[in-house]
């Protein structure tokens, strides 16, 4: 049951990297990025390493999220290329 | 140019993965680390350090030097945040705005204009946001009280389960975000101010240097907390456990104090006054 699990959260890492570097809304590819972090979260979970898994959700997920979107408070809102 | 951008990606991208062919497998154990200094640190560390949890005992004991330099980083990037962004002449904004709370009525008080005291019925609001929502300001208020202790907790107890004080102190920083964002930034600088953020900052890191050059003047190697067992009063096995948590609580406070440091900066472009 296991690898099943682990392939279902490589799928979802890869689409969530690629469609936050593809979405035009920035607001929305920093909520991307921030399931990237919690599914890279997961993986480092099913791979044993609980310490990095919660560093990474905690700064991944949580901190660096609120930086991003406190940048685009400041910028603009949509991404220019 | 995309295509040229494509096209370096996709050709450094596959040097990468070609470049990942030659490293060990995973979980292999013939692979150099495998063969010497993992097995090392799984036998010997509860024996050496007294600390179930044997990443807390790597990082923080086995290699504290590379851990202390993290927490100069950390550090580092919020005084480079700092010099960067911090705008140190005060300057009267165009207008402020105040509500009157008992009626809810907004005010706009142009610049030059006399401005209501702050106690009693009138709120100063910002102009790009106005955070006034009773669910939010509740919720946060009943939830930071345990957000903080959890941020405590995982700190002290680095040693015996996952967590430290790079975890445990990005947690207590969150905790006082979370209060600025739902209440406003002038409230949580009147509570945490920027002083006390770049002090406890600078404090953090200088109790884990601190503690390195103390066991130097005890005798010991820079970092080897064996040496502190006659301060503390114990054994020197429990000694290490004793400065690792010495040390994590130092990473802690200054983690902490670098998360609302920069946020603070960021948030309000510099001026400290209005901001998420």
């Amino acid at each position: 049951m296991q690898w099943q699990i682990e392939i279902l959260l490589y799928i979802i890492l890869i689409v969530a990297a690629l469609s936050a570097l593809g979405i035009r809304n920035l607001l929305a590819a920093v909520v991307i990025l921030n399931i990237f972090s919690f599914m890279s979260a997961s993986i480092m979970v099913s791979m044993g390493a609980i310490d990095v898994a919660f560093t990474e959700a905690v700064v991944g997920a949580g901190a660096v999220g609120v930086f991003n979107i406190l940048a685009i408070l400041r910028t603009s809102r949509k991404s220019l290329d | 140019m995309r295509i040229i951008g494509l096209l370096i990606v996709i050709a450094f991208g596959s040097l990468l993965r070609y470049g990942v062919f030659f490293f060990p497998e995973w979980g292999d154990p013939a692979s150099p680390p495998s063969l010497h200094v993992s097995p090392h640190y799984i036998e010997e560390a509860i024996a050496e350090t007294a600390v179930p949890n044997l990443v807390t005992a790597v990082l923080a004991d086995y290699r504290g030097y590379d851990t202390m330099f993290e927490t100069t980083v950390i550090f580092a990037a919020g005084l480079a945040c700092f010099m960067l962004l911090r705008v140190l002449q005060r300057q009267v904004p165009e207008c402020r705005l105040y509500r009157h709370i008992p009626t809810g009525i907004t005010l706009r008080i142009e610049k030059g204009g006399k401005l209501p005291t702050e106690s009693g019925s009138f709120e100063r609001i910002d102009s790009n946001w106005v955070p006034h929502d009773l669910i939010i300001k509740s919720t946060s208020r009943f939830i930071t009280p345990f957000l903080q202790i959890f941020a405590l907790y995982v700190i002290a107890h680095g040693h015996h389960s996952p967590g430290g004080g790079f975890q445990g102190g990005v947690i207590l920083g969150a905790a006082v975000i979370m209060y600025a964002i739902s209440y406003d930034l002038r409230r949580s600088i009147q509570r945490i101010g920027e002083q006390a953020t770049a002090v406890l900052g600078s404090a953090g890191v200088l109790i884990y240097a601190g503690t390195g050059a103390l066991c130097m003047v005890l005798g010991a190697a820079f970092l080897d907390y064996g040496a502190l067992a006659g301060l503390l009063g114990v054994d020197p096995v429990m000694a290490r456990s004793h400065g690792m948590l010495i040390v994590e609580i130092g990473v802690g406070i200054a983690v902490s104090a670098v998360m609302v440091w920069i946020y603070y900066n960021l948030s309000s472009a510099g001026r400290h006054d209005e901001g998420l």
